[in-house]
């Protein structure tokens, strides 16, 4: 449910620090009709262009804090709302080039009662915002 | 004219919510102005920060109930028993989020929390004189793919029959009422690349409210793709029982989920017969609410514009007439 509100279709950007290009940036909502505390977002899948990019590796950012996907597991308090707009951060050296890319993510999250993980899957093309 | 109450469940409108069109406030100001005096909130869902919230938030509803004349129902509760990875939270655990959910609840001037039929009923008993406490009855959802008759509900009756019904009892979901799948369903299903033989064949056996159980494989060994055996797995999760089976248990019944899939224009529901339902509930004697609840947008989100407030619209109009407000 909600798959397709998944990836936003702002905010595709790279991400620079120190003066180099570390990453690059989306925006994600929830797949799911309620918040949930970010314990129980098991990550996120990002593939752009075939590529894939580890989950482990990814960074959430919600109303400005930033959790690693380590971080996330033990975190108790933060929560992520219902359609409230999350950045994740994935890492790539030099970032991604201009222009179009087909960019898929699928979402993971631990609902207590469904006895599966619950996934969210969304698929769009997405153009590079900003100087990157 | 029946005793019975209209309202709604603000999840119905989480559509509207989720791409930010309609805020709780404006969600309250819909149903109002359709009668649907009763209002049932999701604080997951529409109440950002909970279980933080401010006084002023507790403040800025009661002056929307006044402002738009309404009265809060029932707050939905969930159990987040998976919030540690690696272990499920402990009865002790468990009841210290329901507590916080029961404070919530009263602290809204609801009567009534929903709790999901996961919920044991050890931890209901454990819950009861909590809820007491502060004035809130603790409802079970009864939801598909459970039933009125089944084992772990009839455990949840004899808890409340035991420990008073004035405390505890259940939320029945209309949703056990499903007659004929829903078309939004389906439709979707062939959206998807299910193949059109197969979804009347598996379509028409739901109906028949037969065979179900080997409907995943049959459709397997005549072709079906995975959208087929999908549909054949998904029909087995409904249920269709008989509305009069409410009467059975009407005395633990204090709150009503008016579950809803399609309203269709000549103001029908599409699936689940309401019109058995709200006489057999009347003449039960039933005063709580029936608190419109639609879940046609999942369904629809793909391919549609999703119109929450019409289909409740329909809904309300559909039960106004079923309870004898109108001719």
């Amino acid at each position: 449910m909600f798959d397709k509100y998944v990836i936003g279709e702002n905010g595709f950007r790279n991400v620079a620090e120190g003066g180099k290009i570390i990453g690059f940036q989306l925006e994600v909502r929830i797949a799911y009709y309620r918040g949930l505390g970010l314990s129980m977002i098991e990550g996120f899948d990002v593939t752009v262009d075939g590529r894939q990019f580890p989950r482990e590796e990814n960074l959430f950012t919600v109303r400005g804090r930033t959790f690693t996907y380590k971080q996330m597991e033990t975190e108790y308090n933060e929560r992520w709302e219902m359609g409230e707009v999350a950045q994740l951060t994935v890492p790539l050296a030099g970032g991604l080039t201009h222009g179009p890319h087909e960019v898929s993510v699928v979402e993971i999250l631990r609902v207590s009662y469904v006895p599966v993980l619950t996934t969210g899957k969304d698929k769009k093309t997405l153009t590079l915002q900003g100087e990157g | 004219m029946s005793k019975i109450k209209r309202g709604v469940s603000l999840y119905s409108y989480q559509e509207e919510f989720y791409l930010r069109k309609l805020s709780l406030e404006q969600c309250v100001a819909v149903s109002a102005a359709m009668g649907a005096y009763g209002i049932e909130t999701l604080a997951e869902q529409m109440m950002p920060g909970y279980p933080k919230l401010s006084d002023a938030f507790y403040e800025q509803w009661h002056e929307w109930m006044r402002l738009y004349g309404v009265t809060p129902t029932c707050h939905d509760a969930f159990l987040d028993t998976k919030k540690y990875k690696h272990r499920l939270l402990s009865l002790d655990e468990q009841v210290a989020e329901v507590t916080r959910d029961i404070k919530h609840a009263a602290r809204l001037g609801a009567k009534c929390v929903r709790m999901l039929v996961i919920c044991s009923p050890e931890l209901m008993e454990r819950c009861a004189p909590i809820a007491a406490d502060h004035g809130i009855w603790l409802g079970v959802e009864v939801h598909s793919p459970w039933y009125i008759d089944h084992e772990w509900i009839q455990k949840h009756l004899e808890v409340a029959y035991r420990v008073g019904t004035d405390k505890l009892g259940l939320v029945p979901d209309m949703g056990i009422f499903v007659e004929r799948f829903p078309r939004v369903i389906y439709e979707r299903f062939l959206r998807n690349g299910a193949h059109e033989n197969l979804v009347r064949m598996i379509v028409e056996r739901y109906d028949r409210h037969e065979g179900l159980h080997s409907l995943p494989e049959e459709v397997e060994k005549s072709g079906g793709n995975a959208e087929d055996i999908g549909l054949a797995r998904t029909v087995g999760h409904f249920v269709s029982s008989d509305p009069r089976k409410l009467r059975d248990v009407i005395g633990a019944v204090r709150h009503i989920h008016g579950k809803f899939y399609e309203m269709t224009e000549d103001g029908r529901e599409f699936s689940i017969p309401y019109d058995a339902i709200v006489p057999t509930l009347a003449e039960a004697g039933y005063d709580g609410y029936i608190s419109s609840e639609y879940e046609g947008n999942r369904h629809l989100q793909d391919a549609f514009p999703v119109d929450s407030v019409e289909q409740v619209r329909r809904h309300q109009h559909m039960l106004s007439k079923l309870i004898g407000e109108q001719p």
